[in-house]
């Protein structure tokens, strides 16, 4: 009997060690950092933004199209909007699609930011914006329709192709949504880039270069014409 | 530097005379100050708040945004000052800053509203003084804990998924969300009695069954129906082991999920499992590994994935983590110290139960806590007035940390209920933002059919199109332009529903047969469509389209039916029909006409007296398909 209470009060013991070791080990994993308890709280006030600042007002002035009193309001907005300085894509893409409720605008955005964003790095400064708003406003046929240009070559190698206007025109019926007259149809973008091909591939080498480009929008009045539509914009 | 060190420089560099009689060479030369010493004062407005302050007070700051280049973009030449279109009263907390150095939270104001203005002038708020620290990060905590809720409730509640979701993030879905799907919900409730039958099994089989015949004894029903048991276990834990790599080959990020507390569990809750089943029956190891059965009650934990009230509980615990510890602390702290009392107290006594400090530990213990089992008793007047003392005063220890961890519990449960209350109304929410969007949607179109598309010239135009803001205006053009380079036109659901449904019946020509056979993929819902219109290129020529008499009957009706005013004054002009941009573009809402007679020569297309008027397109330029006719009735 008393052994059997011996070995009963040791295998309690042993039980107890277990556990405190269970415990110990846990805490010992909580305390590296290897277990994840989603309290996100110890980073209480990072800094999340960054914050950056234009150049000065005289430079922009020199380096674009606009004047001050121009320069003033658009910066004023643009701070409004962010006042971090910088946008990011996700807010550009949510920005973009409140004007095109019918639709999905996001694809389309997309193209647009990176087209805005001159330097690549994932975020449209107030100077990326006011040098593209004054070559778009204010700029010769020839910058914008290069702008243009720009936009339709996503991967910037100089050459339109058919997938990249392929992309370009479908980002473009997605902002229609689904509620057009008339319907649209699977096939719709293709033929509209079809269309578009054949009037701009001088050459017909099945990719457009920037000259072809310009040549062609040139020789179209239609085109010109509407270039001028929005000077007024600002 | 600290702002004011600025102040003081003047003063250390003219005591630099000081030093002249001492200096072993010649002093450098000064540097050149080019900025003028004159100081001036500025006016800033903020909403027509006027503020004075000196330029020197907000360059101290060089890189906010008053302190640096930025501000000339707010300057205004008229008044001679800068402007802000911005809260003023929180102006004040900022300008404060420039003069004093230190930034001031006020706590009357929305922290959120508070962090934005920061944000506009550029000045990061870890700058907030001593003073007001506590209270801004407390609130900002609380802030940010309640708009991660928010978003919890918003986005991982019964949103549908996206389309294309890989078969990965559905599983993972139906995991975390169970209503999202029966299946899902079938698994939870499976699981969930799996777990509940695994735990009433681990219990069960310690009760003392009646024995086998034969014997005396009382057996404990685990080793009576040892095998019945075990295979119960087995089923348990294999439903365990799958639904673990279910989980694991569903997360979306492996490394996050397995250090998570559940998955910790879960694996706590099958390892003894495993180890029993390749742990060899040795004598010596087995005894202790045993024990490991009792790691099986872990699988208790397993149901916090199903009560909700549990997690709470856990989450209490673990955010007063603190508190316990400095509970428990102060507690050993006491034992010990009423323990030792105690044992040198009752030492002299004989057969006293007090044989040791650790032994006198379980009396303290048993006191303090007022429980008093009473199977240790001081019996010296020493001891009981030490004991006395030693329960007194373990009430209080213990009722010091208690309203801390009640008022923690207390602000999570409320805050879960506010979560769940959200989610609730979550649909609510969802209904009436979808309704606002359709408004803006639905601008557009009541904005097309009140003839805002004309030009603005002409006398026509309607009233209420002239009263819209010139923001709706440039708004409507744009979404105008975007119409103009699909070719396709916005319409609202029911337009499009109706136009799917005539389309799709009454087919009686042939040549819309003939062409609907010249359809590639046709879009889902207009199987048999004619071709309404040929892609337009880009910005010149103009399509043709056709259709059968029956689609354009419907739809002239539908149309003039909404805008009687402007067809009537189009109707009116049928010669120089000006539409909305130059005259070779068409609207869509102008429908076009049926198929000449001599393209068709195999139909007779009835006449269509009834329609008030089909609409006159112009020709323009060259066709590269059959040509339009005009025609008006």
């Amino acid at each position: 009997m008393e052994r059997e209470e011996g070995e009963g009060e040791l295998d309690g013991l042993h039980t107890l060690a277990i556990v405190l070791l269970l415990f110990a080990a846990l805490k010992l994993l909580y305390l590296l950092g290897l277990m994840d308890t989603e309290d996100k709280n110890d980073d209480d006030l990072e800094m999340t933004m960054v914050i950056h600042r234009p150049e000065g007002l005289d430079q922009l002035e020199a380096q674009t199209n606009f004047n001050k009193k121009e320069l003033q309001v658009l910066y004023r907005g643009f701070k409004n909007e962010c006042p971090s300085g910088v946008v990011n894509e996700d807010t550009f893409k949510q920005i973009y699609s409140q004007f095109f409720p019918h639709g999905d605008a996001s694809t389309y955005a997309h193209y647009l930011f990176n087209a805005f964003d001159s330097e690549h790095n994932g975020s449209i400064k107030f100077e990326d914006f006011v040098t593209a708003l004054s070559i778009l406003l204010r700029g010769s046929t020839r910058e914008k329709l290069q702008w243009t240009f720009n936009l339709y070559d996503i991967n910037r190698d100089g050459y339109i192709n058919k997938e990249e206007m392929m992309d370009i025109v479908r980002a473009i019926y997605d902002m229609m949504g689904k509620y057009t007259y008339p319907a649209l149809r699977t096939d719709t973008p293709r033929q509209h880039v079809d269309a578009f091909f054949q009037k701009m591939d001088k050459n017909k080498d099945g990719v457009v270069t920037l000259d072809e480009f310009i040549l062609s929008c040139q020789e179209d009045e239609n085109i010109m014409r509407s270039l001028q539509l929005f000077e007024n914009v600002i | 530097m600290a702002a004011g060190v600025a102040t003081w420089l003047p003063f250390a560099r003219a005591a630099a005379v000081g030093w002249l009689p001492l200096a072993k060479k010649t002093m450098p030369k000064p540097p050149i100050d080019k900025k003028s010493r004159s100081d001036e004062i500025l006016f800033v407005n903020v909403s027509g708040l006027r503020f004075q302050t000196w330029k020197n007070t907000l360059d101290r700051y060089p890189d906010t945004l008053l302190g640096s280049s930025e501000k000339e973009f707010f300057y205004n030449e008229d008044t001679q000052e800068y402007f802000f279109d911005r809260d003023p009263e929180m102006f004040r907390h900022v300008l404060n800053f420039y003069r004093t150095g230190k930034l001031h939270y006020p706590r009357h104001e929305c922290i959120q509203a508070f962090d934005e203005e920061l944000a506009f002038y550029g000045i990061v708020p870890e700058i907030i003084g001593d003073c007001c620290m506590e209270e801004y990060r407390d609130r900002k905590k609380e802030n940010q804990e309640r708009l991660a809720e928010d978003n919890e409730a918003g986005e991982g509640g019964d949103a549908p998924l996206p389309p294309n979701s890989t078969s990965r993030e559905r599983l993972w879905r139906a995991f975390e969300n169970p209503h999202t799907s029966t299946m899902a919900l079938v698994f939870y409730y499976v699981t969930g009695f799996f777990i509940a039958v695994s735990v009433i099994a681990n219990v069960v089989e310690t009760v003392p069954c009646r024995p086998i015949k034969g014997t005396v004894k009382d057996l404990p029903c685990g080793e009576k129906y040892s095998l019945a048991f075990f295979c119960m276990d087995t089923a348990c834990v294999l439903i365990f082991t799958f639904e673990y790599l279910m989980r694991l080959f569903a997360a979306p990020s492996r490394c996050k999920f397995m250090r998570s507390v559940m998955s910790v569990i879960d694996v706590v809750a099958i390892m003894p499992y495993y180890i029993g089943l390749i742990m060899p029956e040795n004598e010596d190891v087995s005894g202790a590994f045993v024990t490991l059965r009792v790691f099986r009650v872990f699988r208790i934990f397993k149901f916090s994935r199903h009560s909700q009230g549990l997690r709470i509980l856990g989450y209490t615990l673990k955010s007063c983590a603190s508190e316990l510890g400095f509970l428990l602390f102060s507690l050993t702290m006491a034992i010990i110290i009423f323990a030792t009392v105690m044992f040198y107290a009752e030492k002299g006594t004989k057969g006293t139960n007090f044989t040791s400090i650790p032994a006198a530990f379980w009396y303290t213990i048993v006191t303090m806590t007022t429980l008093g089992y009473g199977d240790m008793v001081p019996n010296t007047i020493a001891g009981k007035i030490f004991g006395s003392i030693c329960s007194l005063s373990g009430v209080l220890v213990i009722a010091l940390p208690v309203p801390v961890i009640v008022s923690n519990f207390s602000r999570i449960y409320h805050q879960n209920q506010r979560a769940d209350k959200m989610r609730a109304q979550q649909k609510v929410r969802m209904a009436r933002i979808r309704l606002a969007k359709k408004g803006t949607t639905n601008a557009f179109l009541q904005y097309k059919d009140d003839g805002g598309l004309q030009d603005h010239d002409s006398d026509s135009t309607a009233l209420c199109v002239k009263n819209r803001s010139a923001f709706e205006h440039q708004h409507h053009h744009l979404l105008h332009c975007l119409e103009k380079t699909t070719n396709h036109e916005f319409t609202d659901e029911l337009t499009y529903s109706e136009v799917c449904m005539t389309e799709s019946v009454g087919y009686r020509t042939s040549r819309s047969t003939s062409l609907s056979s010249h359809q590639g993929n046709s879009s889902s819902c207009c199987p048999r469509r004619a071709k309404r219109r040929a892609i337009r290129l880009a910005n010149s020529t103009v399509s043709v389209s056709r259709g059968s008499m029956q689609e354009l009957d419907t739809l002239q009706v539908h149309k003039t039916s909404l805008a009687p005013q402007s067809r009537s004054s189009l109707n009116a002009r049928t010669e120089d029909l000006k539409l909305n941009c130059d005259d070779r573009d068409f609207t869509a809402a102008i429908i076009s006409i049926p198929t000449p007679p001599a393209n068709t020569p195999d139909e007779s297309l009835p006449p269509s007296p009834a329609i008030p008027g089909i609409l006159r397109n112009s020709r323009s330029g060259s066709f590269p398909h059959d040509p339009v006719k005009i025609s008006s009735l």
